[in-house]
Formats: C-alpha cells, structure tokens, sequence
C-alpha cells in the first residue's frame, strides 16, 4: 500500500487504504500482550497533539499509540500558548513547522481546520475530530471493533442513535459502516436529525419504529451540549425518556442480543443509564482498546512529505 | 509464478535442501540434546524452515515449540518505502522465558534481518539463549551476528541474489541464484 501524507476523512480513503489499516491493527493489538508493548516504527519521528477543544480519550489515545510505536511525543498546550493571545492556526503552525515535527494530531470546532493545516505543512496531519465534519480515526475503530465480532460487516445492521446533527461520529461512522456493506438507520429528535440524510438511510423518531430496522448494533451518540447555541430538547430527562437507553430498553436489546457501541465520554442519565453502561455485550472499553491500536496502524500507514503533495 | 525464461543458476536441489536441512537438525540436537526448543521462523520463509526443522527435531525426541516473528515494525528502512507491506505480525504462543531459541532465516547475508528478529523476539520475553540457523549462510556480514548453524555457506558478487523455495510454500524445495534484475525467478 502506498503511504499517504494526511488522513482527513473517511470519504477521501479508497476500499484498499481502509482494508489496510483495519488489517494492520490487528498485529498492532496483538502487541498489547506481550512483555514490552512498544515497538521502533517511528523511533526518532516526533508526533505532536494540536487540541483546541477538551478531550480524553483521544488525545491519550493518540499519545499511547504513538508512545508505542517510539515516537517523541510533545503535547500542545493550547490553553497556555500563544493561541490565547489570539494567534492564528496559520501561524502557530509555522511555529510548529520550524520544530520539524513529523506527524500533527489535530482537533479543532471549526471544520475543516485539519485540512487548512495539511495543505501548509510538510507534517502528516491526523483529523482527530474538526466541527461537525469528520472523526476518521473513531470510525476505523468502530469498525475494527464491530468486525472482530462480527467478522464480516456486510449486510449488518447499526442503528445510530442520537444527537446526529452536531455529531462528527455520526457523520464519519455510518459513511464506513456503509463503506464496509452495512445496512445504517438513524434515531433522532427531529431537531437533531440533519438535513440532507441519503435516502439509503432510513429515520426514525421512536425506538418502537427504530428496532423494527431489525439492528445488530445500537450505536449511541454522546449529547453534544457544547456544540448547540441552544437546547435542543425541553430537558435531559425528556431525552432520556425519549431517546435514551433506558433500563426497559436495555432489556430489550439484551432478549435481542444487540451489540451496544458509544464513542465516549458518556452523559449517565441522558442518552445511557449505569445498567446500560455494565451491559454484558457492550463494546465501549474494546473500543478504547481497539482505538490505540487503530491509531498505530494509521501512523504506521501516513509518511510526512510535502504540503503539496 | 516463477519466471522460466530468467536466468538462474541452482545451488540446491530437492535433495540437497533435504540434506542440509537433516545436517541442520543433526547439529541442533547435537548442541542441545533432550532440551525443549523454540523453533522462530522470520517471516516468509523462514517460517516453512523453521517448520521443516522441527519436523526432524520431533524424531530426536526433541519437544518443539514452534512461533513467528514478523520484522517490519523492526526495519531500519521502513520509512523509505514506497509501498508499505502489510503486517502479518508475529505469533510466539508459548511463554519464551528460558527457553532455548532458534530463531530461523533462510538467508542470513548482511545480518540486519537478524538484529530485526531479535529485537522483535525480545519483545516477548526473556529467553536463556538465541542462536540463528540460515540454510544459505552468504558472506557479508554488516552487523556482528553469527549462524550458529548453516546449510550452506557462498560467497557471491553483490549483484545476484539468493531464493530459496520451499514445498509447502512453493511447490518445491530448491536454492537458486539470480541477478537482483530477475527478483521474480
């Protein structure tokens, strides 16, 4: 397979370059058994994370799996740097371009932001989430975690579920579920269902209608407070009522032995209750798990080279 | 497929490979008689040796533990590609903690591959000791490692190169050499 300089989104990647980097994370998992979990691939090579919106799980995602493969890792700490005195990403990618950084993991609200960066640096650039565009590398592992369970995508079917409109996940998930031969619905209040849905993609407004889809995975959306200029629902706990995973419904999918994804954090009490967090065939701590690994193959796969490239 | 029109120049033949792989054996029980053994083969072609190996060392009454271990992760040059490969990973299933190791390469030439596998194989644990076994051990050593065992041992101008094929992967057991422009022979 031939090297790529960025990964921006999912849209942009071929069949081949998404075969190749779920089928290289496999291996890269492997690794996690053994005595040293680290192998030399980047060793020398420096892998800088660019978050300007807060963030966990990726960002330490990111920096585990480029641990793990030896780069140098050099956290960006945007809330005491010069971004705070209104510098502009432009510009504070220059900075970082004369400290010949190789690879630059970037999340940004503002979509596209990722892209602006690629087209002005020689560094490989990592989406790692921009606005309500793309979330690439959570939708190659969500794929690489639904796969190991049930080796082959094609024909499956995900029920997505939740704040649709505001979610980059959403966007970038069901473009690979349905990439790979999946069957996607979406559930949504109709103010978080955006416009433009493809018509392959059937909509529903209540769960009775929605698991009619006859799902294999009910993939639930993280409500995204911090990405509405104003609330989307009457109250948390009308969403829960709603469109939550409720106890009841919980026990509707366990008769129906559905599998349970959530790309994290997760809101207790609004879109999963704790019974639904300790759900015996949920998929949230493989898909931590697999989200190192992923992110190996993805670092292993891009080569830094020129900005025009 | 192999090309029939290139031009190669056979080393070994079925039962040659036969023979050395049988003389290999004969030496590594000899080295280390009733041990339990670790037969890694590197991957391609390392792993059928490794396999045919152990094959032998069963009939000694050897037990074998046989595993794999894939060195891109370890290559020095890995960066410089055009094309990258695909990982196959390595597999060692047993606990390698003071066991006795051979790791196999078909080729041993500049030993970069064998400072690749043993960093690799060290991954896993810590073994009592590593020792290489080549069946074509090629002169031009660029790193300070040694065959403990060789099938045999060539010296060769460095535009030609040596393939070895295996039965199970190949169809037949054979060494050859050809130029580096016949990679396909």
């Amino acid at each position: 397979m031939t090297p790529r300089k960025d990964l921006l989104d999912i849209a942009s990647l071929t069949d081949e370059e998404i075969e190749f980097v779920l089928a290289n994370a496999g291996p890269f998992k492997d690794l996690f058994k053994r005595t040293v979990k680290k192998v030399p691939t980047l060793k020398g090579q420096s892998v800088l994370t660019l978050f300007y919106e807060p963030s966990t799980r990726t960002r330490s995602s990111f920096e585990v799996a480029a641990s793990r493969l030896s780069a140098d890792v050099i956290a960006f700490d945007v809330e005491s740097s010069s971004v705070v005195k209104g510098e502009s990403v432009l510009d504070t990618v220059e900075t970082l371009e004369s400290m010949k950084v190789d690879y630059i993991v970037v999340r940004h609200k503002q979509s596209g932001t990722p892209n602006l960066i690629a087209q002005n640096t020689r560094a490989s650039v990592i989406n790692a989430g921009d606005g309500w565009h793309a979330h690439p590398t959570q939708a190659l592992l969500d794929a690489f975690t639904l796969r190991e369970k049930l080796k082959d995508l094609r024909g499956a079917r995900a029920l997505i579920v939740g704040d649709i409109q505001h979610s980059r996940v959403a966007r970038s998930t069901s473009l690979i579920f349905r990439r790979l031969g999946m069957n996607v619905a979406y559930l949504a209040p109709g103010s978080m269902m955006p416009r433009g849905v493809p018509d392959e993609i059937p909509q529903f407004g209540n769960w009775s209608d929605a698991l009619d889809f006859r799902p294999d995975v009910i993939y639930l959306l993280r409500v995204q407070s911090e990405r509405m200029d104003e609330p989307f629902f009457p109250s948390a706990a009308e969403y829960h009522k709603n469109y939550g995973l409720t106890d009841a419904r919980v026990e509707i999918i366990r008769e129906r032995g559905l599998w349970l994804m959530h790309p994290g954090p997760v809101n207790r009490g609004v879109e999963i209750t704790d019974r639904g967090m300790s759900y015996e065939k949920s998929l949230i701590n493989q898909q931590v798990e697999n989200g190192i690994a992923v992110r190996m193959s993805v670092l292993y796969w891009l080569k830094p080279g020129n900005a025009e490239d | 497929m192999p090309d029939s029109n290139a031009p190669k120049r056979q080393l070994l033949d079925s039962a040659g490979v036969d023979c050395c792989l049988d003389e290999i054996a004969d030496s590594i029980s000899k080295a280390w008689p009733g041990e339990r053994l670790a037969l890694v083969g590197v991957h391609r072609r390392g792993v059928p040796f490794a396999e045919a190996l152990a094959a032998r060392l069963i009939t000694k009454d050897h037990e074998v533990e046989l595993g794999r271990i894939d060195i891109t992760q370890y290559r020095d040059d890995l960066k410089s590609f055009t094309v990258l490969p695909k990982l196959v990973g390595s597999d060692i299933d047993f606990d390698l903690d003071d066991m006795v190791v051979i790791l196999c390469d078909e080729v041993m030439h500049t030993g970069r591959t064998s400072r690749a596998a043993l960093e690799e194989l060290l991954g896993f644990g810590r073994p009592r000791c590593v020792q290489i076994a080549a069946l074509v051990d090629r002169v031009g050593r660029q790193l300070p490692f040694a065959a403990e065992y060789a099938g045999i041992r060539i010296t060769l101008p460095g535009h030609e190169r040596v393939n070895v094929r295996f039965a199970d992967m190949d169809g037949r057991d054979e060494v050859f050499v050809t130029s580096w422009e016949n990679k396909t022979a």
